[in-house]
């Protein structure tokens, strides 16, 4: 009884909190919009190193943005494989066998690296780039995975860690070395500006399937206890 | 009423939605969805209501484009403490807690 | 040179997350000690920068806000960047020794602290709303990450309701920040400021407001939102537990209070000032009643946090519609209670840690005794309770003598009621814990003695929190210092 009163108050509040931010969205959609931004953007597109504006946001006017989104990526898969507390991430008993998968990956798997790749390019001029070639990666690691093809390398060694950050660190050394010149933090050189962005979304490919895979894979079971500080052990 | 309008009041209603898995279910992955619909929500608004008023605009599209990411990795580091504490302790809700009443996530 | 500074300033610690995630955990320290010289020695060098010259804005890639972002480098700002480097250095020198360094998953310590680090410092000086909410999730992460690390069923239950708890109260400002770019077009914070200056204000946006603030009302566990904190704040590793008290909520606190001082007195309202002002002043009470029920010490520490984090929301009303010296007494008066309780939030958890490695035992009869084995720390914690306890010198006396005359400038008097209730709280649950320890238990004298350097980090922190009431006069004279240019739109 009481659970069910409980239930209808939090869902009339609900409710009424959908009820009030619809009312303030309608109200700021009847204002004219304020925004000069868009404006502002494409005047600045020439200077930007991409065609794609939303590639030109994410990549360099707000690069510090995409710095830091990086950076919680890595921070998640690096608090992920420290929960895992075994020599191999990945479990050979949860491996399946079935010849249809098999014969089903030996299509797919050289499709989806190819999509990736056409993902990462096409970024430059519509809608793709690191991410979303990111997450085909992962995805294709995934489908590997789980079709039981080993993959020797998810193993909390040196090279996965490497590979966690290779994106993170060529993206803060291209950060970093405009300063050297002496320009502001995150500026890229101009006439490199196309390049560097090139090679930023590639490696950040890399490595964000690495972080998406590795989260995958990790969590495994096992029994080792950690005592608390003060338990008597 | 444009359609860019109607995509940011859809998002307030799964805001609303969201909230209330959030706050009323006691499955900790349900709650993890509700979290996960009412960030879906909240990049709705915040893509709609600004094309509402100006037309395509990059810069929210690329905001939400961050945003799903950082949804991402919180979603997945939740996914991995979820099943290593269900391994340990055997439970999927955050109730049942000793010298305490209270469940949610609050 | 300021060039340089910055750029040090953000780079070392993400740089330093990187090689320390490549190292095991013993080199990893190696490292960090360098990263922190480096990064006190930055921090240091802006802090006296803009001591010198005046705050700046500094445009990351060379584009400005609207379309960039930029970084608002004021003395405040740097006051905090300092006060971080200060409190993360203890820790971090701190955890080196008190970490078992024999558990593989240690090692993912040091990246977890750094990336801490590198968020912190993106907060200080965030100036962009979408990008203080990235600064926010960088924090959030690593902090549940370092809650949860190598942690058994109880550590991942309170690090599971942490992290649920920062992404619902995430989302809620991530929606304040929808509706603003909704309504003015532009991101920056100055860039808002500047169109409401010129215009009067709309009504569609004072949800945002309302939502930002809640949501970073929860991720500061204000009361009656503080659940989450005591679990995690009292399982994680000590060192953890004083980065998460001392640095990690004040973190979201600085960005309401920046919010409401930019924005407040054109989307706020009176009642909304007075509600979060009552909301802390029931966070002290109920914060520090609880505080005195609690058997295990850091249980103790972390509910008193819950009841300092209130003193902090006594801001919001004290700043709303009253004149300009009452509101500025106010900002500095809550300038300090920031900086004091995180000295000695710091040094509290820190000694609190070596207490327990020392009996044994997390629970406060368990120190009978401890007295005569481990004085050192044992006044390290007293120390840091008289900042705690409000008791002139210290910087907490002086925080709460600036709010006390603004309340009572403001004629608002019914808030000194609640400093005067918080001061006598906190010496209460603070005598139960020095009560306990010069208790003599006559079967126990088996006490484990922790290394010098354990014992004397957070005895320079308790004394800094004491002698910040000498200095607050100059402190507090960095942080009111003008913008040197204008470079805002």
């Amino acid at each position: 009884m009481i659970r069910a009163v409980r239930t209808c108050f939090i869902a009339l509040a609900c409710i009424a909190f959908s009820a009030v931010l619809a009312a303030s969205i309608w109200a700021i959609a009847g204002d004219p919009g304020q925004g000069t931004l868009p404006q502002l953007l494409s005047e600045n597109m020439s200077r930007s190193g991409v065609e794609h504006p939303v590639t030109a946001v994410l990549l360099n006017f707000r690069s510090y943005d995409t710095l830091l989104e990086i950076g919680v990526l890595v921070i998640a898969g690096i608090a992920g494989i420290s929960m895992s507390k075994t020599t191999s991430l990945e479990d050979p008993e949860l491996r399946t066998s079935d010849p249809l998968l098999y014969a089903l990956q030996r299509w797919f798997i050289p499709l989806m690296l190819v999509l990736a790749g056409y993902l990462l390019w096409a970024g430059a001029d519509r809608p793709g780039g690191a991410f979303q070639a990111g997450a085909v990666l992962a995805a294709t690691g995934v489908l590997m995975r789980l079709g039981g093809i080993p993959m020797d390398f998810l193993r909390p060694g040196l090279l996965l860690r490497l590979g966690l950050v290779l994106g993170f660190s060529v993206f803060l050394l291209a950060a970093v070395v405009s300063v050297i010149g002496g320009d502001a933090f995150l500026a890229y050189p101009p006439d490199m500006t196309k390049p560097l962005i090139l090679v930023i979304e590639s490696v950040l490919t890399l490595s964000i399937a690495m972080v998406l895979l590795a989260l995958f894979v990790s969590a495994p079971v096992n029994d080792a206890e950690d005592p608390e500080e003060g338990d008597p052990s | 009423m444009t359609s860019y309008l109607l995509y940011a009041l859809a998002g307030a209603a799964l805001c609303g939605i969201g909230l209330f898995g959030l706050l009323r279910l006691s499955h900790l992955l349900r709650k993890l969805l509700a979290f996960n619909i009412m960030g879906s929500g909240v990049f709705l608004i915040m893509v709609g209501l600004p094309q509402h008023q100006s037309g395509p605009d990059p810069v929210p599209q690329a905001l939400v484009l961050t945003g799903i990411v950082v949804a991402i990795a919180a979603t997945a580091l939740a996914v991995v403490l979820i099943r290593r504490y269900y391994h340990q302790s055997g439970m999927t809700s955050l109730e049942g807690e000793a010298g305490s009443r209270e469940g949610g996530p609050l | 040179m300021t060039l340089w500074l910055m750029a040090g300033l953000l780079f070392t610690p993400l740089a330093w997350a990187v090689l320390t995630l490549l190292t095991d955990f013993v080199w990893g320290r190696r490292v960090t000690w360098v990263g922190i010289l480096v990064q006190v020695l930055v921090s240091l060098g802006l802090w006296l920068t803009v001591a010198q010259h005046g705050g700046f804005y500094y445009d990351l890639g060379g584009w400005g806000a609207p379309l960039g972002i930029e970084l608002r480098v004021d003395g405040l700002a740097v006051t905090f960047v300092l006060l971080t480097a200060a409190v993360a250095s203890a820790c971090g020198l701190h955890a080196g020794v008190y970490i078992d360094q024999h558990k593989p998953w240690h090692r993912y310590f040091w990246p977890l602290f750094w990336f801490l680090w590198s968020g912190l410092n993106a907060v200080w000086l965030g100036g962009d709303l979408f990008n203080l909410y990235v600064g926010l999730e960088l924090i959030s992460l690593s902090a549940v990450g370092l809650v949860a690390l190598g942690g058994n069923a109880n550590a991942l239950r309170a690090s599971i309701r942490y992290l649920l708890a920062a992404l619902l109260g995430s989302l809620a400002y991530l929606l304040g920040v929808a509706l603003i770019y909704g309504q003015f077009g532009t991101l920056s914070i100055a860039g808002v400021v500047a169109w409401l200056d010129n215009h009067s204000a709309p009504a569609g946006p004072g949800l945002a407001l309302a939502l930002m603030i809640t949501g970073l009302a929860l991720k500061t566990a204000l009361f009656p939102l503080h659940r989450w904190l005591p679990p995690a704040h009292g399982i994680a590793k000590s060192p953890v537990s004083a980065l998460l008290s001392a640095l990690v909520v004040k973190a979201s606190f600085y960005i309401a209070a920046r919010l409401w001082l930019a924005f407040g007195e054109s989307l706020g309202s009176l009642a909304a000032a007075q509600m979060v002002g009552l909301l802390g002043g029931a966070a002290v009470v109920w914060g520090s009643w609880l505080a005195c029920k609690q058997a295990q010490l850091k249980q103790v520490v972390a509910y008193s946090s819950v009841a300092q984090i209130g003193y902090l929301f006594l801001l919001f009303p004290l700043t709303y519609s009253v004149s300009e010296s009452v509101s500025l007494q106010a900002q500095q008066g809550i300038t300090l209670q920031v900086i004091s309780h995180a000295l000695a939030k710091a040094a509290m958890f820190l000694a609190a840690g070596n207490l327990i490695l020392s009996v044994g035992s997390s629970r406060i009869d368990a120190l009978a005794g401890v007295s005569r084995f481990l004085p050192f720390s044992l006044f390290s914690f007293g120390l840091a309770g008289v900042s705690l306890m409000s008791l002139p010198p210290s910087g907490g006396f002086a925080a709460k003598w600036l709010l006390l005359q603004a309340s009572l400038g403001s004629g608002q008097w019914w808030w000194a009621l609640v400093l005067l209730a918080g001061g006598l709280l906190s010496a209460a649950y603070l005598f139960r814990i020095y009560r306990a320890s010069f208790a003599e238990n006559p079967e126990t004298d088996q006490f484990f003695h922790p290394s010098k350097s354990l014992e004397i980090i957070p005895m320079v922190l308790a004394v800094m929190a004491l002698g910040l009431g000498f200095v607050s006069e100059q402190v507090l004279s960095v942080m009111a210092l003008p913008f040197a240019e204008e470079g805002a739109p």
